[in-house]
């Protein structure tokens, strides 16, 4: 047996309605009638195309288009960053590419979302993880695939992953994600 | 610096959706609830004060760039000077900050900080969009973006890292909850079990819906004003509440907006640049740390938030506050998540890191006098979020951490129950309280201190 939720869902859009109500004599008394009034609600789109670069991140998304992780990496002090950025937020100096495509890789932190926000609401429920790599000092967000939902557990944590690529490229940090090792 | 003191406040209560007016309309209710508690008309207020401090998160939300000044001329401050901060979630805390810098430093004898937030205008799953993209666009956005995402994983580390269970976050749903059973402001008045909690629908494992707060239209009022301020605001007819509220400290803190690039610093560094003087000082506490890192601990990785440590750490040595569990009657905390807050007690040096759970818990952050249904092993000792935070008031951005404000002038005014109808949220005797506000994941927090003069 399955039962029906208890409210529909409220969504936008509807009937255009051309005219409202409003007094036929603006006297003292139907003027002052209109304090009580109910507010009027209207629908108003807004939509934008940006063209967003991804400045010095952008050898990142082409190497994972290369099946290749790359990280940053001061060139003195060794500090690497699992998300790239393109100066040390300690020395200041700018870091260089390294790949780690193939260093070990473990799940740090995780959560199932079973809701989200408009754009990812299809996909839920989804894994968002963040990955720790051997020898790298910081953290990569990611999706994690082929976990059973039901067997939701923290020993997924320290857990060993590993990278799978899209092999249809869309230039974005989803172009890689992580599956059991 | 001189004196600052925190005179009054307004809050419009917090709701789901405000239809009924513009959000100009609606700061200009907490802003009128404000005056009148100093005792004055509109046309009086705005002959003494010195000019405004505004808060709101999202130009997104309402689709309108620069709608502080479409506030500053609403409330008749024009041509007064103003300014609008945005920072997340503490954008609220910022905004008290900035007022109470613009009195301080001598730039303004009156400063009133005003904040919103409209988050109905957009469908809930909207709303929640809006505030991912208050995350990297390029790196964490693209990946998930979801708040209670975010903070989900950064709670199964807590959990993983020192056993924190979703029972101990419950407890503090359930605490708040019913704090604002009593609190007319707050949204959500109810009565819950840890199981009601728990059972409440997933959002992001292990947080269900009752552990989140609700995103909400609304606007709070402060008014600030150095001894200068104050004296003009009585030669014009104001009745100040007595005994006066004064801010004593300050302090804010920030952190890398990815969370991945968070460091895990070692024992020695934090020691020497995160702990508490209490920790310092203490061999016990000490020797528990070492035993923390040496099982693998590293500070602050996403179990922990920086920002909070530093920040409370710069307001408890400017208000001169050494133990802050002793020192401090109450705090109003940035609870978005419970988890948030549990976490925050071990920032706040409420309790240790990694105790945060077993604190939660304890009833040490509880009112006394008020049945929560649990079986709490101690006493209340600095009852947090008396109000019922933001899991129960709601969270229209802008306004949270002004409203937080609000309720810690009344809670050291005593005149909680003036202003509740109820005075079982007064906390007796009130001298010392705090107020926490924290930005997306704990990039920006701030913590101010608050205090009665005797």
């Amino acid at each position: 047996m399955t039962k029906l939720p208890d409210r529909r869902e409220e969504t936008l859009g509807g009937y255009v309605v051309h005219g409202v109500p409003f007094p036929v004599e603006t006297d003292p008394d139907a003027l002052a009638f209109l304090k009580r009034m109910a507010p009027l609600q209207i629908e108003q789109e807004y939509s934008i195309t940006y063209l967003h670069s991804y400045g010095q991140d952008s050898p990142w998304f082409a190497g994972v288009t290369n099946k290749t992780l790359l990280a940053s990496q001061d060139p003195e002090s060794g500090y690497t960053y699992a998300t790239p950025r393109g100066h040390d937020m300690y020395s200041g100096e700018e870091t260089s590419w390294i790949d780690i495509t193939d260093r070990t890789a473990k799940v740090h932190a995780f959560t199932v979302c079973y809701f989200g926000s408009e754009e990812f609401l299809p996909e839920t429920p989804f894994v968002l993880a963040l990955i720790e790599y051997e020898g790298v000092n910081t953290l990569f967000l990611t999706r994690i695939m082929g976990l059973e939902l039901d067997d939701v557990s923290l020993d997924w944590i320290g857990m060993e992953v590993t990278p799978r690529f899209l092999r249809n490229s869309k230039l974005k940090p989803t172009d890689v994600y992580f599956v059991p090792a | 610096m001189r004196t600052v003191y925190a005179l009054s406040g307004g809050v419009s209560k917090f709701a789901k959706a405000r239809p009924d007016k513009t959000f100009q309309a609606v700061i200009k209710e907490a802003y009128d609830a404000a005056i009148t508690d100093l005792g004055l008309d509109f046309r009086t207020f705005t002959s003494v004060v010195d000019g405004s401090v505004a808060s709101y998160f999202s130009d997104h939300f309402s689709r309108q760039l620069m709608a502080g000044i479409m506030a500053q001329d609403y409330l008749g401050l024009v041509p007064k000077p103003g300014h609008r901060v945005e920072g997340g979630g503490a954008t609220g805390g910022l905004c008290f900050q900035e007022a109470w810098k613009s009195v301080a430093s001598g730039h303004m004898d009156v400063c009133v900080a005003y904040g919103f937030e409209t988050m109905s205008h957009v469908e809930t799953w909207k709303g929640n969009e809006f505030i991912a993209l208050a995350s990297d666009v390029s790196w964490d956005y693209p990946v998930g973006g979801f708040y209670s995402g975010y903070y989900a994983m950064m709670v199964t580390r807590h959990m993983k890292e020192f056993g924190t269970t979703p029972e101990q976050m419950a407890a503090v749903s359930v605490k708040n909850h019913r704090n604002a059973y009593h609190n007319p402001y707050a949204q959500k008045r109810n009565r819950y079990t840890i199981e009601d909690v728990r059972s409440a629908p997933m959002v992001a494992w292990p947080l269900t819906r009752l552990d989140i707060c609700v995103m909400s239209d609304g606007a709070a009022v402060t008014v600030l004003a150095s001894e200068e301020g104050l004296e003009k605001l009585e030669a014009a007819g104001a009745a100040v509440t007595r005994p006066l509220v004064k801010v004593t400290g300050i302090g804010r803190g920030t952190d890398a907006m990815r969370m991945s690039d968070r460091p895990h610093v070692d024992y020695e560094t934090f020691m020497r640049d995160y702990a508490t003087e209490q920790e310092k000082s203490s061999d016990e506490t000490r020797a528990y740390y070492k035993r923390l890192w040496k099982h693998g601990t590293r500070y602050p990785g996403v179990h922990s938030f920086r920002a909070g440590r530093t920040a409370g750490n710069m307001a408890y040595r400017q208000a001169g506050v050494g133990d802050p569990l002793a020192e401090l009657d109450f705090i109003e905390l940035h609870d978005a998540y419970t988890s948030s807050e549990l976490q925050t007690y071990e920032d706040m040096g409420l309790c240790l890191y990694g105790e945060g759970g077993e604190f939660a818990a304890s009833g040490k952050a509880f009112l006394p006098g008020i049945d929560y249904g649990l079986d709490l092993p101690d006493d209340p000792i600095t009852p947090v979020n008396p109000s019922g935070g933001l899991i129960a008031c709601g969270h229209p951005v802008g306004a949270t951490g002004l409203m937080q404000g609000v309720f810690a002038i009344w809670q050291l005014q005593g005149s909680i129950g003036d202003h509740f109808g109820d005075s079982m949220l007064q906390v007796a005797d009130a001298k010392r309280g705090a107020i926490h506000s924290h930005a997306g994941t704990g990039t920006y927090v701030t913590v101010s201190v608050l205090e009665r003069e005797d």
